[in-house]
This record gives structure tokens, sequence and C-alpha cells, in this order.
């Protein structure tokens, strides 16, 4: 088989595995929250409500794809397709094992937080092309929220970095064999993960959306297959964090018995839980509360994390 | 901190807890017999209609739902013409039933109205009226109780019927009266 075929078969499933997960997530996230609430959730539609997912996306393709006559048409036109872009291109660089990935990219790290701030876009000029205070005050917030949390964001990244000693995604997984880096790392994961939900403005940092303030924030004005597009971006944004905590701290594809992409998908649908899990358990804070706690609290210690790592590094060589 | 992973702790252990959602079409929930849901109109004990068109309750109805005709038979007896309930305006607040003098308005417990036709939902008399009774057996608005005189009380004189216990709508009564 020649590389190229290789590429492109390997690229398509990457895709299209994503997409369906993305997907998929729709009916996980309405059945785990039931769970979570001593509810059912969806289970009429097909076996276990499974056919739910094919339903909403019926649904969500034949609504009216209404475009409000005050908006900036062409900026709100793009801007759903923008964060669906940025985080399917991050895909591009995680090593789902050491043999499937798109690109061996050896600045990995950096390519993600690139996208993430690329992200950042779609979301605000989402809020500022609807032209409606609230889409407004929604594209304010994630404006604030996403960019503060990104800084520290990528500081809890780099204590992994250092200790692998590269930014290439796939060097990292491998020089976990001995430790995951989650036990070296612990505060890192954890000020990863914080940010990752604010990132994805996922509940509880769902201040963008708000719809208890702001009826539905950033995508008020959006209908039909748009809305669909920042729907599935948030889904793929869930997965992409999931995955990369997993690469970055659980060791990605290594275990044992198992093959490596169960692996992999095992530990990646974990973290895809436990965001859901905050959803269902915790309520929003209040805005100045999410920006006090960012700036006041995780930068200063992913600050702290990188020097201790740092000097840990320097006194043991 | 330690609060929100203990909220998140109390969360998940939610997973084993027993289920609350009634599975409707197959699990019926429990309906009270006090339940408010589709309007009938019935009959008293001889299988006259109740209702004497007196438009209390057209006047009682919050949204205008319901409209009837009045007219007279042949012994000169009150009776809707016609009798009409726009069920998707009802809002099965069961004023109606307050109002109505003759008990010949009632709510029951049937609550599956749905249709796919919404003109569907305007029901005339011949849906409304039943053969029955409903909720109350043996009442009949047209018995005379009389009035009470010296030796003898209401409804003790030939052709007359003991007076209707006008309390036996307040809750905690109809148990007793059966
Ligand atoms: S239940 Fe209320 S809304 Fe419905 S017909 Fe009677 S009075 Fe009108
Ligand atoms: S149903 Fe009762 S309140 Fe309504 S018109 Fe008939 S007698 Fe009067």
């Amino acid at each position: 088989m020649s590389e190229a075929l290789r590429s492109i078969i390997i690229i398509l499933s990457v895709i299209g595995g994503v997409m369906t997960i993305a997907a998929g997530l729709i009916w996980v996230e309405r059945r785990l929250l039931a769970l979570w609430q001593d509810r059912y959730g969806p289970n009429r539609v097909g076996a276990f409500g499974l056919l739910q997912v094919l339903a909403d996306m019926i649904k969500v393709l034949t609504k009216e794809d209404w475009i409000p006559p005050f908006a900036d048409k062409s900026v709100f036109f793009l801007t759903p397709a923008i964060i669906a872009i940025t985080t399917l291109l991050t895909f591009a660089v995680i090593p789902f094992t050491s043999t499937i990935l798109v690109a061996d990219l050896n600045i990995g790290v950096l390519f993600f937080l690139a996208m993430s701030s690329l992200g950042v876009y779609s979301v605000t000029l989402a809020g500022w092309a609807s032209a409606s205070k609230y889409s407004l005050l929604g594209g304010l917030r994630a404006a604030a929220q996403m960019i503060s949390y990104e800084v520290f964001m990528g500081l809890s990244l780099m204590g992994a970095v250092m200790l692998a000693g590269s930014f290439d995604l796939r060097v990292i997984v491998e020089a976990q064999r001995g430790l995951w880096y989650v036990v070296p790392q612990f505060a890192g994961f954890v000020i990863f993960f914080i940010a990752g939900v604010a990132e994805t403005h996922r509940l509880p940092f769902d201040l963008p959306e708000a719809e208890s303030e702001l009826v539905a924030g950033y995508h008020s004005e959006y209908s039909g297959m748009k809305f669909g597009m920042f729907f599935v971006g948030e889904y793929i944004g869930i997965t992409l964090i999931s995955a990369l905590i997993t690469v970055l701290f659980f060791g990605g594809w290594l275990g044992p018995v198992l093959p490596p992409v169960v692996w992999f998908l095992i530990k990646t649908f974990f973290f895809i839980g436990f965001f859901i899990l905050l959803r269902a358990a915790l309520p929003r804070p209040r805005y100045d509360q999410l920006m006090a706690l960012g700036w006041k609290v995780l930068l200063p210690v992913s600050l702290l994390n990188l020097a201790v790592t740092g000097g840990i590094m320097l006194a043991g060589r | 901190m330690l609060s929100v992973l203990k909220a998140i702790w109390a969360v998940l252990l939610h997973m084993f807890r027993p289920r609350v959602t009634v599975q409707y079409p197959e699990e019926r929930p429990h309906i009270p017999p006090r339940w408010r849901g589709r309007i009938i109109l019935s009959r008293d004990p001889d299988g006259e209609e109740r209702c004497v068109a007196c438009y209390l309750c057209a006047v009682a109805c919050p949204v205008d739902c319901i409209a009837l005709q009045a007219t007279e038979d042949g012994h000169g007896r009150r009776y809707p013409e016609f009798f009409r309930i726009n069920f998707s305006r009802c809002i099965f607040c069961g004023f109606c039933e307050e109002a109505c003098p003759t008990y010949a308005i009632q709510l029951t417990t049937d609550f599956e109205m749905g249709e796919y036709v919404r003109q569907n939902l305007v029901y005339e008399k011949e849906h409304l009226l039943i053969s029955g009774t409903g909720k109350y057996p043996g009442y009949n608005f047209y018995r005379v109780a009389g009035l009470s005189v010296k030796g003898k009380d209401k409804g003790q004189a030939e052709n007359e019927e003991p007076p209707v216990d006008l309390k036996s709508l307040l809750p905690g009564r109809m148990e007793s009266e059966q």
C-alpha cells in the first residue's frame, strides 16, 4: 500500500470517526445527564433511543436557516464553520496510536494552542455579527473568558512538554511509558482540564451561552444547520480536549492487553463522560468569579507548577 | 473546592437511584379522581339533560371557550340548543363545573385528547353529552325540597325530596357520601 493511500485512509477515517463521535455525543450526553438526574433520557427512537441522533440530525437540517436582516451577513455566515474547522484540524496532530496519526508534527502542542486561539474568533465574531445585544454580550464574555483561560492552558501544558523534552505529541506519549504524567504533573492536569472546560465553553463555564441570562448567548440568532455547526463544534471540542488529556497526561494509547487504539478510546470516553458529569453537577459561576478564579488562582498555580517542575528537573540533572 | 468535588460525587451516585420517570404509554400514571380533564355534560337520574342553559359556565369561563344557545322544549323546560366547548382554548380550570347550578357540566379524568386537526378539538353537544349522571349519581335539579313550615321540615311532605347537601363539593365529602 502506497504511503499516500494510507494517509488518505487515515485522514478519512479520522474525520469520519470524529464526526460520528460528535454526533453520537448528542445522544450520549442526553442519556448520561438523564442517568445522573434519575431519568431515562431519549429511549424511544430505535434501540436505546440511538436513532435519536438521526432524528435530531434530520430536524436540524430541515429547520429554517434564517439570517436576521440586521446581521453582518458574511461574517454571520462564516463563523459557525470556523469553530468546526479549527477543532477538526487539531485532530490532525492527535496520535491515536503510534502509527495512526494524520500529521506527525514536531510542534503538535503549539498547533493545538494556535487552533484553539483561532476558535475564539468563531464565538466572538458570531456574537458581534448577530448585532443583537444578547449575542454581543455572549461574544464579549467569550472573548474575555477564552483568551484569559488560554494563557494558562498553554502554561499548564508546558510541564508535560518539559518532562518529555518535545512539543511532539507522539514523543510525549512515548515518554510516559514508565509513568503517566498525571502523577508528576497533577497540578498541570487539573488546570488543563479546567481550562479545557472553559475553552470549550461547556457548563459550568458556559457563560458565553448562559441561557438563563442571555437567551442563548452568542448563538441566539442562529438557527438550522448554522446553529448545528456550533453544536457539532462544541462536541468536537469536548472530544478534542478529552483526547488531549489522554495524550498529555494519561499515556495516550499505552496500556496492557487491549489494542492501543482501544485504550485510547477508553481513556478519551472516560473524560468525555467526566465533562458531562460536570455539566450535571455544577452550577455556573458568576462572570467575575470566573475571571478571579482564572487570573488569581489558576494562573499563579500554573506558573508555580512550571517553576517547581523546572527546578526539580534542574536539580535532577 | 471540596464542596465542588462533593457535589460531583453526589451527582455521580445518582446513577444507582431508581428512576422517577413514568414510562407513559406503557406505564399508566396515577390520576387522582378529582383530576380536571375532558369536560362532559351529564344527565339526571331520569335520563334528561341536566343543563338548563343558564349560561353561568360560559360567563365563568376565563378563556371564553364555552358557547351555547338556550331554547325550551314543549313543557317549557330550558335546554341548550347547541353546546360547544373549544378545547384548544380550555385551560381545564374547572370554573365551569363550580359555576354550574345543576351539576350538568363536569370535568373527568380523561386527558388523552390529542388531535391532528385543530378543528377536531371543538366539541359539540353530541360529543359532550353522556348517557349517565357522572360524579353525582342521585342528583336531580328538578326535585323539589319545599319549604320548612311549622311541623314539617324541608322535603318531608308528599312529592318532596330531602334537600341537596350544598357542601357536597367540598373536599372530603364525596367519600363519606358514597
Ligand atoms: S375548565 Fe375552565 S377554561 Fe375549560 S371550559 Fe371550564 S371554565 Fe372554561
Ligand atoms: S352547563 Fe350548567 S352552568 Fe352551563 S349552561 Fe348548563 S346548567 Fe348552566
